[in-house]
């Protein structure tokens, strides 16, 4: 019985070269005869602790990349590892140490809401005593207390995410694998999905999560790889992967009463000042200009505006640009629908 | 590396926590459970065994051929049902068996927890057409020595329905379970050898190959021998030595289809 408990490495999160709570290493699946793989030499690693997002369009690869680290879809080559355990060669010990919450709800509709909770533990061996009160304990803090004895087939879309949710946790596991978690739920119940989330970030347990959803990744994750065609296009920190854009943080300025090419002029002088662009149309009765920035927009923004000044030119609207992971995305995966 | 050390009870725990699930389940809908295993064989026994007999058409020891057949007929058929209709929906449609196949459990463990489980309901439902035999017959005649042997044939009868339930499971689509259904579960139903004693068939040999085929001829032959031993009947060791075979040929089947149909 207590060969269970041994079986945890716990003393790794004090061990700084520990195994990642992640691995991939040049993973490749190709499904049956199809000829483009569906993952393509994908490699990133993932720290203890750490909420890490897989971004990108539908069909890159989110999902397969997660099946294979969860032991639901076996690789064609390459290495997957969960909390230093080979997937492939040791799926059942790995099982042991990964919670899932599937894109689908998949909840056992033979048991309550409780019941599901339970007998996952069951599954997973924790022992008798110890199911119900942890059962008991995860319905309070997905605020399921009073769901408990419903069947699944009755719970809103947010409720049964969260009693998924709730039943990932139940094993304790290091390594929480998340695929779309929020698509189709309200915004309160994405925002009580992304709480939790932080908060078992928190609590020590490695997040992984699939998403499509820019503002979700940019506001969870710690790091963000962006996949597509089951290549990995980049990997790191959401500010980091902005501030890496080519394009550039914008001013928009709507202006009267000056003379636009001395103006430009002068705005192209400036420091911090990469661009500057008329946009104003032939028979415009304001002279629109677009000024690009090299750095962040606020900090281009005061010369600019005393620049105008000096020219004797009154601002009538300004607009600040700055790109977001949503521009990343688009330069890096293209406009093209899927 | 210790993990060889820990996987073999905690496999072990993880397998009986998915029985255990459906075994509770099972408890829960214990009433519809018990009805669906009842309806058919009572109405056989009933109107073969006793409506029949009266009325003339089937003489007076029919009942007594056709009881351990029902009790053969069951267990196979129970048991192939518990196994494939679920199977068939948790697949394609509700997912539902993703958790289990999550548990710290290798994949081919749930499948033989499935076959486990559909023997268990088929053993059930087997057993209780025992006292139903009692109720509706005006006597049974078994030579009780033969029980223990009974008992073995009725598990690995059990065991070759979860199996064969397996295979069907993971081959059948939802969209032609009902054509599969129809096409395979009747013909097994009278192929079985359970209405009939199977050395009978001698003048209709063509029929005697199939029901050679089918796995329920030698639940019902052995349990013919085994308890009413007037009636004649193949050999008991034939009868163990093909089941043994069917419960390996469909296991094996059953569980590399169930391995497919569990990893992408």
């Amino acid at each position: 019985m207590s060969t269970e408990t041994t079986t945890r490495p716990s003393a790794d999160e004090q061990t700084p070269d520990a195994a990642p709570a992640v691995e991939v290493r040049d993973l490749v699946k190709r499904y049956g005869r199809s000829t483009t793989p569906a993952v393509d030499g994908l490699s990133f690693a993932v720290r203890r602790g750490e909420v890490f997002g897989l971004l990108g369009p539908n069909g890159a690869g989110k999902t397969t990349t997660v099946g294979v680290l969860t032991t639901r879809v076996t690789k064609t080559s390459g290495l997957a590892t969960v909390a230093g355990i080979d997937v492939a060669t040791n799926p059942v010990g790995a099982r042991a140490v990964l919670g899932v919450v599937p894109q689908r709800p998949n909840l056992d509709r033979s048991l309550d809401a409780r019941g599901n909770l339970v007998w996952h533990a069951a599954y997973h061996g924790v022992p008798r005593a110890q199911r119900g009160r942890l059962a008991d304990e995860l319905l309070e803090r997905m605020g399921l207390a009073e769901k408990a004895k419903t069947n699944p087939d009755e719970l809103s879309g947010g409720q049964a995410q969260r009693l998924i949710i709730a039943r990932g946790l139940m094993h304790d596991p290091q390594v929480l694998f998340l695929d779309e978690p929020s698509t189709g739920l309200d915004p309160q119940a994405r925002l009580f999905v992304h709480d939790r989330v932080t908060e078992l970030a928190a609590s020590g347990v490695t997040v992984v999560l699939t998403t499509h959803d820019m503002d979700e990744a940019a506001k969870l994750a710690d790091r963000v790889g962006i996949v597509d065609h089951g290549k990995l296009l980049a990997l790191d920190t959401p500010s980091a992967l902005v501030a890496a854009l080519p394009g550039e943080a914008t001013i928009d300025l709507t202006i009267t009463g000056a003379d636009v090419d001395v103006l430009t002029g002068r705005l192209g002088e400036l420091r911090g000042v990469s661009s500057v662009e008329d946009l104003s149309g032939e028979a415009a009765a304001a002279t629109h200009l677009r000024v690009g920035c090299d750095g962040e927009a606020g900090a281009a923004l005061p010369p600019v505006l005393a620049a105008v000044a000096d020219a004797g030119a009154v601002v009538s609207q300004v607009e600040l640009g700055e790109p977001t992971l949503e521009d990343v995305f688009i330069d890096l995966t293209g406009r093209g629908l899927r | 590396m210790s993990a060889p050390v820990k996987v073999g009870p905690g496999q072990g725990r993880a397998f009986l926590g998915v029985l255990g699930r459906d075994l509770a389940v099972t408890g829960k809908e214990f009433g519809s459970f018990i009805s669906q295993v009842l309806m058919q064989p009572f109405f056989l026994l009933f109107v073969f065994g006793v409506v029949l007999g009266q009325l003339g058409y089937v003489t007076p020891g029919y009942a007594q051929l056709l009881l351990p057949g029902l009790l053969a007929l069951n267990a196979f058929f129970v048991a192939v049902q518990a196994t494939a209709i679920p199977l068939v929906i948790d697949f394609s449609y509700t997912k539902e068996i993703e958790d289990r196949l999550l548990a710290p459990l290798s994949t081919r463990l749930v499948a033989v927890e499935k076959i486990v489980f559909g023997a268990s309901r088929g053993l059930f439902g087997s057993l209780v057409m025992i006292p139903v035999g009692y109720i509706v017959l005006d006597e049974v005649n078994w030579v009780l020595s033969g029980l223990p042997f009974a008992a073995v044939l009725l598990v690995l009868g059990s065991l070759a329905g979860g199996a064969a339930g397996l295979v069907l499971g993971t081959l059948v689509s939802p969209r032609k379970i009902n054509v599969v259904f129809a096409l395979v579960i009747t013909p097994l139903l009278f192929t079985g050898s359970t209405q009939f004693p199977f050395l009978q068939l001698e003048n209709l040999r063509w029929f005697q190959v199939i029901c050679a085929l089918n796995p329920i001829t030698y639940v019902s032959e052995g349990l013919r021998g085994a308890l009413t031993p007037a009636v004649p009947h193949l050999p008991g060791w034939l009868c163990l030595l093909a089941l043994v075979a069917s419960c390996l040929l469909f296991g094996a089947v059953g569980i590399q289809g169930f391995v497919r149909r569990a990893l992408d």
